[in-house]
């Protein structure tokens, strides 16, 4: 298909299979500017923002921190550093709630701001000209910032970028999607900081090596589209492009977008650095080119506050580790209605018990539902094979069927339908007519999957371990008998020579001898006996005595009859 | 007012729920309505053919169906009203209602229903767990055990010298007594398939078997609606995405394709393929019964496949077998193959099977 695009030229377009139209209820956030939140009274930093290892707390609590200073580090290959958001004290380095779908609780800092926002002295200098740094300083300059993808996955930005792939990266795309219903925190930082994003685009492309970035946007988003364009053609350029895209959901999804954009497909269990391409998120773009250009850690992001249970939906720029509270007030507070809390969008965002978790990295959106916005499903129905859900799902499997293997637990079928390449969109739940939790079905066979995958691979190991083991035995046993052989053979032999003894006389002799032996090493061994009293040791020798008297009483009795 | 401590409010609590969070309108009793609706053309059509046979054979079937689906629900301690609510028993019960003779003795009607509830839905674990069609089920079963009443249709009002009224046809179904002055071949006719099969399986020319008859547009009159009200139907479902257009085309695309090479090869044997189109239970096979999207194949390609192999049977049977009509084989010794298609047929998943070139 052709789009006409922003420069008034057709572009060529494809398609993905399936996908949705949804209502966007954008309106309720997008239209506003976004506002900024004053510093909260309370900030919690988990040291587990990000997808790989939680980062090593460096500060302890009663210690003073700078806005910007270094608060933990990033730990293992895949890992982030985490910054102080503002100056002030820490109050303690401990368990509390986070934002994740289990509600668990985990090691968070927690920082008491003072309210002077004073900045580290230690930030580094800002790269300007950027151009002409090495490609690594840059790389450094965004681990140190702490840099992770903003669409709500948190993968550490420097490890995606550091990538190594046998194919060269060509083509940067940097994802302006924005799919999901409700969220507009990508759409406000497109048009209000258009800047920050094609700036972070010029680094990566430095840092890639890449030709030329497109920037995908959906064709709901006009004043981003608009925004972004002017300052292409302000700034002359060349080497970016914004392709306006149909909105479809999930045209938001790396793969998706990839093909949208280019027509490839990104290969099952595959990364698209296979086809030459990298996606980033337009707020990560901007995020780096804070660290770059301002020399600026990541400390605060635009997320989205709305639905029908909060009284002012908006876009805040909040700092890391706002307590969501902070944020639901600062959003007019919840409505009566409140009934749901969701972090991220309405249909892949997972739900939080309860809104004492703060704000990570990731988060892109804050939606509190009415009960009309997000109702509770009916309780599920037979499926009928309607196929509704093969109809729509992006990644052209078949959840009907999937659905049957996944509930008889035939995990074989499950992977021969390609369970794995579900992107766990919703699609399918959502047009389900019997409502079945058809995604939720996919994450417990894929997790079933996952720690049979583990499992395997630990009997394998211990398979390995065993078989070493057992042929160290049998090594050592050879060696002992060789031993034992050597040991015998000058006793025997004087006697074989001598011709007084038959021979097969000596090698009953020589088998009773070694049984003996055996038996000797096989018989039970006292334990305990190292630090005995002297009158321990009488009271055994007492019951030694007795014992042989008995023994001899009992062969006397054997013989006798 | 006075300095208070600072309280710390409790955390506010919410449900917590998996995603997605949205729920599509769509749910199985919306579907089957859809169904219902896209029934009514064809319905009306079979009414005003046949007269009040058909209402009473609908009224029959739809309460044998509820009074079968409610004892073994009862039986199998499962929510009674809940489930009839998704009316897939009504729509099971109107399939094979439209698919009986007109004046059929009523208990068969009511045997038919309760052996398709019971038997080929219900004993199979219900709606969604049955192997084979229903409706089809039913029907072949009457078919077997009661070929003589299965086969005894009377002939469209516009081709009838002796039409019956409403009382006639009631006492006809419930007592067996056929109105005064009449006999059994007075008031029967043989069905347009029936002439067709049994005139050329006597060596006649199509030709001869036309002569005489009044024809419609396709086949013989009157017996064409509805066919065309079932398409029409039909293409209502696809309208609304109920079903997708792999089943119908492919099953009349084989029709009519394998129908033309013989009408071609020799048309003194051979009707023209739109006189297969639309005779019989064709429409309502291809749009409502061969879509059943419980028993039907389920992907794109096994629909496909499902789909000419019906058409195929339906014309093999129809041309060389013992019955005049098809439908309920065909669609039933499909739905066996159905699980082996389905393995089969799997479509490209994203990002598997690309060609090198693409990458």
């Amino acid at each position: 298909m052709y789009i006409s695009q922003p420069d008034g030229s057709q572009r060529r377009l494809w398609n993905f299979h399936g996908g949705l139209r949804l209502s966007e209820h954008k309106e309720l956030s997008s239209t506003k500017p976004v506002s900024k939140l004053p510093i909260p009274e309370r900030l919690i930093l988990p040291l587990q923002q990000h997808i790989g290892t939680p980062s090593q707390p460096l500060v302890q609590a009663g210690e003073r921190v700078y806005a910007g200073q270094t608060l933990a580090n990033p730990q293992g290959d895949v890992s982030a550093t985490l910054h102080a958001p503002t100056s002030g004290t820490i109050l303690a380095v401990t368990e509390h709630a986070i934002l994740h779908p289990s509600g668990l609780t985990a090691p968070c800092i927690i920082l008491k701001p003072d309210g002077c926002h004073t900045w580290s002295p230690n930030l580094p200098p800002p790269i300007t000209d950027f151009h002409t740094h090495d490609p690594n300083v840059i790389l450094a300059r965004i681990k140190w910032a702490g840099v992770v993808g903003l669409g709500g996955a948190a993968f550490p930005s420097n490890v995606k970028l550091q990538t190594n792939t046998h194919t060269k990266i060509h083509t940067l795309i940097l994802n302006g999607v924005e799919c999901e219903p409700y969220i507009t925190c990508d759409d406000a930082l497109m048009r209000t900081y258009p800047n920050r994003i094609l700036q972070g685009a010029q680094i990566l492309l430095h840092i890639l090596g890449a030709n030329h970035c497109l920037i995908g946007i959906e064709d709901n988003k006009p004043q981003a589209i608009a925004a972004l364009y002017n300052v292409i053609q302000q700034y002359q350029l060349s080497q970016i492009q914004i392709v306006k895209i149909p909105t479809i959901y999930p045209s938001g999804g790396e793969k998706q977008l990839i093909k949208i954009l280019t027509g490839l497909e990104v290969p099952s269990q595959g990364l698209p650095s296979m086809l030459g391409i990298m996606c980033h998120n337009v707020g990560t773009a901007a995020a780096i080119a804070d660290a770059v250009v301002l020399g600026l850690p990541l400390i605060s992001r635009i997320t989205t506050v709305t639905g029908r249970g909060v009284n002012n939906p908006h876009n805040v720029e909040l700092l890391i580790g706002t307590p969501i509270t902070t944020a639901i007030t600062h959003a007019g507070g919840y409505t009566d209605s409140a009934h749901r809390l969701i972090v991220g969008g309405p249909m892949m965002g997972f739900t939080a018990p309860d809104d004492s978790a703060p704000i990570t990295k990731g988060t892109n959106c804050l939606l509190v539902t009415s009960p009309q916005e997000t109702p509770n499903p009916p309780p599920a129905s037979p499926c009928i094979r309607c196929g509704q859900c093969a109809q729509v799902c992006p990644a052209n499997l078949l959840p009907q069927q999937l659905y049957w293997y996944c509930r008889s637990q035939n995990l074989q079928q499950v992977q021969a339908h390609n369970l794995f390449d579900c992107i766990e969109c919703g699609c399918c739940s959502y047009v389900c007519p019997a409502s079945i939790p058809l995604v939720q079905y996919y994450r417990a066979t894929k997790s079933i999957l996952r720690e049979q995958t583990v499992a395997k691979r630990k009997a394998e190991q211990a398979r390995l371990r065993h078989t070493a083991r057992q042929s160290r035995m049998q090594r050592l046993e050879q060696e002992r008998q060789q031993r034992l052989q050597q040991r015998k053979l000058p006793q025997t032999l004087p006697n074989a020579t001598n011709g007084q003894v038959d021979p097969k006389q000596a090698a009953i002799a020589a088998a009773m001898h070694r049984v003996a032996a055996k038996k000797q090493q096989h018989a039970i061994q006292p334990r305990n006996t190292d630090n005995l009293s002297p009158n321990q040791q009488q009271q055994i020798q007492a019951a030694q005595i007795r014992r042989h008297q008995l023994n001899a009483e009992s062969t006397h009795e054997d013989v006798t009859p | 007012m006075q300095n208070q401590p600072m309280k710390t409010l409790p955390p506010k609590t919410f449900s917590t729920a998996t995603s997605p969070h949205l729920l599509g309108f769509k749910n199985t009793s919306w579907i089957m309505r859809q169904v219902l609706l896209a029934l009514i053309p064809g319905g009306m059509a079979m009414l005003y053919l046949f007269g009040g046979g058909v209402l009473i054979n609908l009224i029959l079937a739809i309460s044998a169906a509820i009074a079968a689906e409610s004892l073994v629900l009862y039986l199998r301690s499962k929510p009674i009203i809940a489930t009839l609510s998704d009316l897939s028993a009504i729509v099971t019960a109107i399939l094979l209602a439209l698919a009986l003779p007109p004046t059929l003795p009523w208990w068969l009607t009511i045997i038919g229903v309760s052996f398709a509830i019971i038997i080929a839905k219900q004993l199979y674990g219900g709606l969604g767990y049955n192997l084979f069609n229903p409706a089809m089920v039913g029907y072949a079963f009457l078919l077997i055990s009661y070929p003589a009443e299965m086969t005894f249709w009377i002939p469209p009002w516009m081709l009838n010298s002796h039409p019956i009224d409403i009382a006639g046809t009631f006492k006809l179904t419930f007592t067996g007594v056929l109105p005064t002055g009449l006999d059994i071949d007075a008031i029967s006719a043989a069905t347009p398939l029936e002439n067709m099969h049994n005139g050329l399986s006597m060596r006649n020319m199509v030709e001869e078997i036309r002569d005489g008859r009044a024809w419609g547009l396709f086949g013989e009159q009157g017996w064409e609606w509805p066919n065309f009200a079932y398409a029409g139907g039909g293409i209502w479902l696809l309208y609304q995405r109920i079903i997708t257009w792999h089943i119908p085309v492919s099953i009349l695309g084989t029709m009519f394709l394998v129908c033309g090479i013989f009408y071609l090869l020799d048309p003194q044997v051979s009707p023209l393929p739109t006189f297969h189109l639309f005779s019989g239970a064709t429409m309502l096979g291809a749009f409502f019964i061969a879509t059943d999207p419980v028993t039907a194949s389920t992907t794109p390609r096994g629909q496909l496949i499902y789909g000419s192999s019906i058409g195929l049977l339906i014309f093999i049977i129809r041309t060389w077998g013992g019955y005049p009509d098809a439908v309920a084989f065909s669609v039933l010794l499909l739905n066996t193959a159905v699980p082996l298609i389905d393995r089969y047929t799997q479509p490209r998943v994203f990002g598997t099977h690309i060609l090198d070139d693409d990458i």
